[in-house]
């Protein structure tokens, strides 16, 4: 009959009126800045850079000897706000797989431009940037704040373990694997080299190659 | 009892008595009207928090909680800002109308609270014909909104404008007709004789006219018709933030927005005033043993109920497409509104006794399923097909 959708969504409303000054598990917002809700992993912001603190090379404070950031720039070019600019270093270093990579001499992110589309963490081969949950970044300042270098972006692994677990543990069974390939690689050949010198007679070594 | 019934009539009196006897009836009206235009803003002020804490309710969240005491003192924080907030004018508006619709607005808005019977003997004008008046008040109100939305010169704001009028206007037939039946059996325009006509009991209970068949179905046609009347939810289109960004206020800022929301709210008040005045009794008590508490106490508190049933209302409803709202207003509403015309004679006319009851209740309820089965019928539903191209 007609109005009585509208006596049960009255009878609905009222219910929610009345229940909620009673039971307060109906209440799902909390008050924000005193309350809090536990963050939960699958939370995505802005992005940073990851280090390993066990890998020091070259000198510098320890985030920046063990930025896993090689400067390839993948990252700046498939951007699509444009918000990452990097500047390659002249020198390399050496990087978990001892290998000598270039670093980033300059890594900035501008947050204001920033869409946490989360596409460089997805186009990164080195897993090096990684999404943040921090999500209280509001500044007074409008135009210096919003721009964070690399000692701003650098967390260390640690960190990436607390944010994001599962997601972090995989990355480093990854990592680790891709060491123990390249240092059985590097064994194998090594071997095949002894094997070699083995067979040929040892020529002598002109000195500085 | 009788002085507190009475109190803000004789503080009136004992107030005025300090002037010359030439002055006093000026003074007096003065007074009236300086109570009227503070007190009805200072109710709105708490409606607003009260509207946003109720609304937060049905939603299962607190509401506003950060100025003050349990958020009480948000109005002011909310009056503040909107006082010291830049007023923007569009270039090319037409200045002279976009300043007066705001001020016209308010003002006819409060006109109408010049006849509404507050209590006992506590009636601005005493005029015959109060009811006529007060429509013929309400009705400005259009006007009021149409130069907003005109002098704007914003498709939003005229597109919005032009919604509001035409909703008034339909919704302003039915408003009308409902009234008209309590001027039928009353046989009078004067509020004050029709609150006191409502005023006897018979084994302790009032007869308010909403008891009677005719009147229950007339109080809910008026209160269709007021909701549509002042833009309420769900029959706010002619605001419509979703689709209209604000309707015929949108290029309105700063204090003239927040006098266009007065109005909106007062328009609310005195409607509820006129509805609880002309079928729920005005200032009589609901049992005769409760006549000793005083009068303006009852309206006040009919008048609270009828807005905190706007809100569950508000809180509750979607908004209705146009062509829903169009359909109802003269499909369901004036129809209805027509019927308990002819009701209202035929109770007038068969006399008292228990015929009466059954004959009108019978009538209405039967128009009530009828329209309700088949004049809302809309056809059958069938895959989309666009016409216009063939």
């Amino acid at each position: 009959m007609l109005g009585e959708g509208i006596i049960k969504g009255l009878a609905e409303t009222a219910r929610n009126f009345f229940a909620s000054y009673f039971s307060a598990e109906r209440l799902t917002t909390v008050e924000y800045p005193e309350q809090r809700i536990a963050p939960f992993e699958a939370a995505r912001v802005f992005p940073f850079l990851v280090f390993d603190q066990e890998n020091r090379d070259g000198g510098g404070p320890e985030w920046e000897a063990g930025m896993r950031c090689v400067a390839c720039q993948i990252c700046e070019k498939e951007c699509p706000p444009k918000c990452i600019y990097i500047e390659k270093s002249r020198d390399k270093k050496l990087d978990y797989l001892g290998k000598a990579q270039y670093y980033p001499a300059r890594f900035d992110i501008d947050i204001s431009v920033c869409m946490s589309c989360q596409i460089c963490v997805e186009v990164c081969p080195f897993e090096a940037i990684k999404m943040n949950t921090v999500f209280e970044l509001s500044t007074t300042d409008r135009f210096g704040a919003l721009l964070l270098n690399r000692e701003q972006l650098a967390k260390p692994n640690e960190y990436y373990h607390k944010i994001h677990p599962t997601e972090a543990a995989a990355v480093d069974a990854r990592l680790a694997e891709a060491k123990i390939k390249s240092e059985t690689k590097a064994t194998a050949g090594a071997i095949a080299a002894a094997v070699r010198g083995a067979e040929v007679p040892a020529r002598p070594v002109e000195g500085g190659v | 009892m009788n002085t507190l019934d009475q109190i803000f009539v004789l503080l009136r009196q004992w107030l005025v008595s300090f002037l010359p006897a030439g002055w006093q009836a000026a003074a007096g009206v003065l007074l009236s009207v300086a109570v009227i235009v503070g007190l009805f803003p200072a109710l709105f002020a708490l409606t607003t928090v009260f509207e946003r804490k109720g609304l937060g309710r049905i939603q299962n969240r607190l509401g506003p909680n950060r100025v003050g005491p349990f958020g009480f003192f948000q109005p002011i924080a909310d009056g503040i800002k909107s006082l010291t907030k830049e007023d923007i004018v569009p270039l090319r508006a037409d200045t002279a109308v976009h300043f007066l619709a705001p001020v016209l607005l308010v003002l006819t808005v409060f006109m109408g609270f010049a006849v509404l019977p507050m209590g006992r003997n506590m009636t601005l004008v005493e005029m015959d014909s109060g009811l006529l008046f007060y429509f013929a008040m309400g009705t400005s109100t259009e006007l009021a909104v149409f130069m907003a939305g005109w002098s704007s010169r914003n498709k939003y704001s005229l597109l919005g404008a032009m919604r509001a009028v035409a909703q008034m206007i339909s919704y302003e037939v039915p408003l009308l007709l409902s009234s008209v039946t309590v001027v039928m059996i009353s046989g009078s325009l004067s509020l004050t004789k029709i609150v006191a006509a409502q005023n006897h009991y018979s084994h302790g209970l009032p007869h308010w006219y909403i008891f009677t068949p005719w009147g229950f179905a007339g109080f809910l046609m008026y209160a269709i018709a007021t909701t549509a009347e002042t833009n309420r939810s769900p029959f706010d289109l002619p605001e419509g933030e979703s689709e209209l960004v604000a309707g015929y206020h949108t290029e309105y800022s700063g204090f003239k927005f927040a006098l266009f929301f007065l109005g909106e709210y007062l328009a609310m008040f005195s409607i509820s005033g006129l509805g609880a005045t002309l079928f729920l009794g005005g200032w009589t008590a609901p049992f005769s043993f409760l006549t000793w508490v005083p009068s303006w106490i009852w309206f006040f508190s009919k008048l609270m109920l009828s807005i905190f049933v706007f809100i569950w209302l508000r809180g509750t409803l979607p908004r209705l497409r146009q062509d829903q709202l169009m359909n109802f207003a003269w499909k369901f509403v004036l129809p209805m509104c027509l019927l308990n015309l002819f009701v209202a004679g035929a109770w007038r006319f068969m006399g008292d006794g228990w015929l009466r009851w059954v004959v009108c209740s019978a009538i209405l309820i039967a128009a009530y399923v009828g329209l309700g089965l088949g004049g809302l019928r809309r056809g059958k539903i069938g895959p989309r097909r666009y016409r216009y191209a063939e």
